[in-house]
């Protein structure tokens, strides 16, 4: 017997449609983003999931409106936590599949962002069909600084984000632009921050960006040590710091001018980033147990890490990333000949124990 | 491969191919009529001779339909309701912001059941609502009166939309609620959760009852006939809790039947013996019978998870739904 199979059968694509957070607090410019990522002739479509139908209203595009609602998993856990609606939503947007290329969701000023991306991670029918981008905060140049001493939202919304706009920017001074953008690195060195007025940026610079992706977990450098933008700052610590230098090294202190000097440095008072690295090797039935503990006991104040780690024995590189107690990882790719094997790992969060997780990492050297 | 299932005695011959062109997201039976639910805007009626015919009811996706044997009624990201029969279909409610259907439901008396949001509608001889304290995650309706259960974050309200002035009965447990069926003979309502578990309370007492151990969400539940269990997704064996005494499944170990490699996706209970179609993630289709496990072989694994199945009333019909189109009608008379 010979079973027919329709000629008609839709393909089922393995490709999961990406999704991009945009955060941003009251008035920072999320929805002029979002119509500028709609408006422009970049042949897409989108759909959109917003909380208020407001001045969007682009033909091509599918708009929903949402309530965010925020509900916790029933395992004990006050930090593993879903956007109900999101998983509802974007079920229903799965059926129409092949009518839009990306889905974009606009949350409240006043949202955390991690419920959202968790909703990713901890709704299976929502992993299997669509993945998290990015998540992209919208910051006012002018505000930002007043809103991170009284509105814990804001804060939260620039330690989370992957890419952040300081928006506005003509708003402000040249050295109130250059405070802003030091108290975002206080907070979240990793982001990839970009100055913008009216949100005025390429879009590539905001879609497509990958960032959850454990294939995509290439570097931890922190984003101001790759020096683009900062020339202004370059020259001026250069002419004042480092005249001795001037000559025989201009490479190296070039770098240096960035690490210690091209910034101002803040710390912020209750969030902050710890970064860890070793060039021995780990041990892996040490590290991923002390790992796993450690997310859960922190799990509520830690937002976001990401890890590259070199297991003894394993020629692979394992990578891994998580948001609050939830964690992803798995082997990447083989060590490159010529690749120095070395384990880092950054966190991102609230009151860390950083001399604990210090030492813990430690412990975990084989 | 263990899955194709090779020494199985197989049905697979008995199918009438339907060429779906579309997702496929529910199946149900209007007469001897097979109607597939697509993904967005349309039914696909097959009848039995293999005649198939597509009938537009939304103007996009369609997010929830659910049947009596006597109609279909839908609900779409249109705003609208739409309740079909073999002939015809006729938009029984818009809702008036437009917001998306989420949820239908059917009840005794032609009771129709929609929500939209956290707004629950009952149209009986006239038309109620109620707001539930969040989304509504699912509709019920129970077997006798005008009584409707709604699944919602941190448990289920059971609304008499006829009493206004009564209290709605809450019942209370933690999470997000996500689905509701109550039991054939009205004793028992089990919703499905966010987390991989179903959380039941016994009506006359509140008493709760969890059912655990899933590997995924369970996105499918069925009664067998009779209510003596109920058949469920959600794990690579077809799970089966017992309802056969008034404690239901407290205390009693359930059935686990059909291990496969993929997960079970969809259940759909034979209407006259105990008799479960499941349908995996990996295409394939048996038919198991309770009392021994034994399995026959009704569709064979393809490319695409299996999203709908539906038995005719007589149970001689078998309609099968996958995610990529590929549907089909097995005769088994």
């Amino acid at each position: 017997m010979s079973e027919q199979v329709s000629s008609e059968k839709v393909q089922v694509s393995s490709e999961k449609i990406p999704v991009t957070v945009l955060t941003g607090y009251l008035g920072a410019g999320k929805t002029t983003l979002l119509n500028r990522i709609l408006s422009e002739p970049h042949g897409k479509k989108y759909a959109v999931i917003v909380n208020e139908f407001g001045e969007i209203g682009i033909d091509n595009d599918l708009i929903v409106g949402a309530d965010e609602e925020v509900f916790e998993m029933n395992n004990g856990c006050i930090c593993c936590t879903v956007r109900g609606d999101l998983v509802r939503i974007l079920d229903g947007l799965m059926r129409r599949k092949g009518k839009f290329d990306a889905i974009i969701v606009e949350t409240t000023g006043l949202a955390d962002p991690a419920p959202v991306a968790q909703t990713f991670f901890i709704d299976e029918n929502v992993g299997r069909k669509t993945r998290l981008d990015a998540v992209v905060t919208v910051a006012d140049a002018r505000w930002l600084n007043d809103r991170l001493k009284d509105a814990p939202e804001a804060k939260n919304q620039i330690a989370f984000a992957d890419v952040i706009l300081i928006n506005k920017t003509d708003l402000v001074s040249l050295d109130e632009l250059r405070e802003v953008e030091a108290r975002i690195r206080g907070i979240n060195p990793y982001a990839k921050v970009h100055k913008t007025e009216r949100a005025m940026i390429p879009l590539k610079e905001v879609l497509g960006r990958n960032a959850f992706d454990l294939d995509r977990i290439l570097d931890l450098e922190p984003e101001f040590l790759e020096g683009d933008g900062h020339d202004h700052d370059h020259r001026h610590d250069h002419d004042h710091g480092h005249h001795h230098d001037h000559g025989h090294d201009h490479h190296h202190d070039h770098k240096h001018a960035h690490h210690h000097r091209g910034l101002k440095h803040y710390h912020d008072e209750d969030m902050q980033s710890i970064s860890l690295r070793s060039d021995k090797p780990l041990d892996a039935d040490k590290f991923l147990p002390w790992v796993q503990d450690l997310v859960q006991k922190e799990g509520p104040n830690i937002l976001r890490c990401k890890g590259i780690l070199a297991f003894k024995g394993d020629d692979e590189r394992f990578v891994f990333q998580g948001v609050h107690m939830i964690l992803d990882g798995d082997h990447q790719r083989p060590w490159n000949k010529d690749e120095k094997r070395e384990s880092r790992i950054i966190f991102i969060g609230r009151n860390l124990p950083g001399k604990k997780i210090a030492e813990g990492f430690e412990s975990c050297i084989a | 491969m263990s899955d194709a299932r090779s020494d199985t005695i197989s049905v697979v011959e008995r199918t009438q191919h339907v060429a779906a062109g579309a997702a496929i997201v529910g199946a149900h039976f209007l007469g001897r009529t097979a109607v597939f639910v697509l993904g967005e805007e349309a039914l696909l009626f097959a009848e039995a001779g293999g005649d198939v015919r597509r009938m537009d009811v939304h103007g996009g996706a369609i997010l929830a339909a659910a049947s009596d044997g006597a109609c279909i009624v839908s609900g779409g990201d249109d705003g609208n309701v739409v309740t079909t029969d073999v002939g015809s279909s006729r938009v029984l409610s818009t809702d008036p912001k437009h917001r998306w259907i989420d949820h239908v439901a059917l009840g005794p008396d032609g009771a129709v059941a929609w929500s939209a949001g956290k707004t629950a509608f009952a149209q009986g001889k006239a038309l109620h609502t109620f707001e539930a304290p969040s989304t509504v995650g699912g509709l019920a309706f129970l077997p006798k009166g005008f009584r409707l259960a709604i699944a919602h974050y941190n448990g289920a309200t059971l609304w008499f939309p006829n009493a206004p002035q009564a209290e709605p009965e809450k019942l209370e447990w933690k999470g997000s609620h996500l689905g509701a069926t109550v039991s054939p003979n009205g004793h028992f309502l089990v919703t499905t959760m966010q987390e991989p578990m179903l959380h039941g309370w016994r009506l006359a007492d509140h008493r709760h009852m969890r059912m655990s151990g899933y590997a995924a969400r369970v996105t499918s539940l069925v009664w067998t006939v009779g209510g003596r269990w109920l058949a469920t997704s959600g794990s690579t064996q077809l799970i089966l809790c017992p309802f056969q005494t008034k404690d239901g499944p407290i205390g009693q170990k359930p059935r686990l039947l059909a291990p496969a490699e993929h997960r079970v996706e969809v259940v759909a209970c034979h209407p006259k013996q105990d008799i479960v179609a499941a349908g995996y993630g990996d295409g394939l289709v048996l038919l198991v019978r309770i009392e021994d496990g034994a399995e026959i072989l009704a569709k064979k694994p393809g490319d695409a998870p299996v999203i709908a199945l539906a038995w005719s009333a007589d149970g001689t019909l078998l309609a099968f739904g996958t995610e990529s189109g590929e549907a089909g009608v097995i005769d088994l008379a």
